[in-house]
């Protein structure tokens, strides 16, 4: 077991990293409020030095990460704020990956008339580049941090659409997928047999990185004041009312936001390494430089 | 070279018509009263029950939808994008006042975010694994994995407060702009850098790279002469898309920076419930996007004239 671990990792050390980097986040994010040092929520925390204000204090070793311009402790609503960043994380990108799978399966699939109204509706989707279709979301729904769930998983929905649908028409084409489809293979059959075992590799890989992009664009959404609102100890809304005091408390803002690096930077890893885990061109290649 | 333009453009009609109809529908698939939602944000407080009629009929509410949508169309080929609720002008004037400033820092970010990609990816791609190249690779990681927003605090802390090289915020003027072009450039950069990379490296597989090394060449000539130009014809590629980020990343980065660019003022729009300003920038982006990827692929089909007969 450990040596395999130890092959794994000298193979793929980033992966390793991401996954062992996500596995402490997940611990803290599960651990709903049972390893956190103080009540996010609670204001007014008493000052290291009794002469000193409750509110803004510098990191110290009673509170690690500072507290905020309300008095509260950063490294708890830090902590806190970690199942809400992965739950958006994870909610839209089943969102976009449901939806828009089915379309690029079905666009794919069947090709013609059907192909030709999906595809150009994401090219359409897809002229408002990032955070700018979830904006045109947030503008219909409202803002709300669940709003902002939808937007950013409605977001991605035309690169799942677009990666599936291309996956199809190679698929598609494959020898003994002509061959099953010449036999008379049903559709049904088509799919599961033969499409879904080729998709889902590549729908692992761009997933996890999407996860990653999702967190950035759903904290980035909260830094605007579209996503979740006060009290709520969420990542992008913490660093946005520490802006403000930046320069005499850059504890406030800077804390969250290493946070939102270092899970996204975990998803990033954790997606690569299993791209070069997946894709057996990419296998190939690395043996060929060996 | 013509027909080919042609064609572009005429795929481009359909987008075009669905865009302005997703833009169309999130105003009216509102639920409840978009006049009385936009005057309760706009204007805050109680809202008089003459002012909502007012407004529905000057907004042409009580007609049916596709009436409502093929007026919203004319006035989009005559330039009238409708009125701003919260500044009362109209809104095709506030696009024409804000956005250079938009422009201009979408440009800016693209230039730093191809300077520092291609240079780091370069330089990672020839001597792959060395110690450049992990530190590039980490560079790139951060980059991409690195909230904006924080980013551009970092910056203005660093070099307007510590060091005092250039204003914190604000508009006008070069100086004003290399801060928040360096934040949008840098989160670009990573995958810019990651591409030219991998292209290089493949590139440098070549057999041509092989006979260039063959006759003697030296290392920089085969590099700059031979594997550079077609390493970086996947790059060009997405210049277009790039710029789209950059549009996006304006809309964190303005707000950071106190720009007064569409970015700012679309988020600024959508809070105070100004329906028909936020409309009008959305679909402004949409278009601006469109057309700079438009002008990559003619660029490209220009230079590379395998891809006019495909």
């Amino acid at each position: 077991m450990f040596r395999r671990t130890l092959k794994a990792f000298r193979s793929q050390p980033q992966g390793v990293i991401g996954f062992a980097l996500l596995l402490v986040w997940f611990i803290l994010a599960l651990s709903a409020g049972q390893l956190v040092p103080y009540d996010p929520l609670e204001q007014g925390l008493p000052p290291v030095r009794e002469e000193d204000s409750p509110v803004r204090q510098a990191p110290s070793s009673l509170y690690w990460f500072g507290t905020d311009e309300l008095g509260r402790d950063v490294l708890s609503r830090v902590l806190a704020g970690a199942h809400i960043s992965l739950a958006l994380g994870f909610i839209s990108v089943s969102i976009g990956l449901v939806a828009g799978s089915t379309l690029g399966l079905v666009a794919g699939f069947y090709g013609g008339w059907v192909d030709g109204i999906v595809m150009r509706t994401m090219d359409a989707l897809l002229a408002f580049p990032g955070i700018l279709l979830a904006l045109v979301v947030i503008a219909a729904l409202g803002t709300s941090i669940q709003n902002v769930m939808i937007a950013v998983g409605i977001a991605i929905v035309p690169q799942y659409a677009r990666l599936v649908r291309s996956l199809c028409l190679t698929i598609r084409e494959l020898a003994y997928v002509e061959a099953a489809h010449v036999v008379g293979s049903g559709p049904a059959r088509l799919i599961l047999r033969h499409f879904l075992p080729n998709i889902v590799p590549p729908l692992i890989v761009l997933s996890t990185l999407q996860i990653g992009q999702a967190i950035i664009y759903g904290s980035a959404l909260s830094f605007l004041g579209m996503g979740a609102q006060p009290p709520t100890p969420e990542w992008g809304l913490i660093a946005a009312k520490g802006r403000d005091f930046f320069r005499k408390a850059w504890w406030i803002s800077t804390f969250p936001s290493l946070a939102i690096l270092s899970v996204v930077l975990a998803f990033n890893l954790l997606g690569d390494g299993l791209r070069s885990l997946l894709d057996p061109r990419m296998r190939m290649m690395r043996a060929a430089d060996q | 070279m013509l027909a080919y333009l042609g064609r572009r453009l005429a795929q481009l009609v359909p987008v075009l018509l669905l865009i302005s109809l997703i833009v169309f529908l999130v105003l009216h698939a509102l639920p409840g009263d978009p006049a009385m939602l936009m005057l309760a944000g706009a204007e805050g407080g109680a809202v008089s029950a003459e002012r909502i009629a007012e407004l529905q009929e000057a907004m042409g509410l009580n007609d049916p939808l596709p009436v409502q949508y093929g007026r919203f169309l004319l006035g989009i080929l005559r330039g009238d994008l409708g009125e701003s609720i919260r500044l009362r002008t109209p809104v095709t004037e506030v696009i024409l006042e804000r956005f250079a400033f938009t422009i201009q820092l979408s440009l800016g970010g693209l230039v730093c975010a191809l300077l520092l990609g291609i240079t780091t990816g370069v330089l990672s791609a020839l001597r792959p694994n060395g110690w450049t190249d992990v530190l590039f690779s980490l560079m790139a990681y951060f980059g991409m994995s690195m909230p904006l927003f924080w980013l551009g605090l970092m910056l203005i802390f660093l070099f307007a407060f510590q060091l005092k090289w250039f204003p914190p915020s604000g508009s006008e003027g070069l100086n004003r702009l290399i801060l928040p072009s360096l934040t949008l450039g840098f989160v670009s950069a990573g995958a810019i850098s990651r591409l030219t990379r991998s292209s290089l490296m493949e590139v440098l597989h070549e057999d041509y790279i092989r006979t260039a090394q063959a006759k003697g060449l030296a290392r920089h000539r085969i590099v700059q002469r031979h594997a550079l130009k077609n390493a970086l014809i996947p790059v060009v590629t997405i210049v277009g898309l790039q710029f789209g980020g950059m549009l996006a990343g304006a809309v964190v980065t303005e707000t950071v920076f106190s720009r007064p660019g569409l970015g700012r003022l679309v988020v600024q729009a959508i809070l105070w419930k100004d329906y028909p300003l936020a409309q009008g920038i959305i679909l402004f982006m949409a278009v601006l996007f469109l057309s700079a990827n438009l002008l990559v692929d003619i660029s490209y089909a220009w230079l590379d004239p395998r891809i006019r007969f495909h």
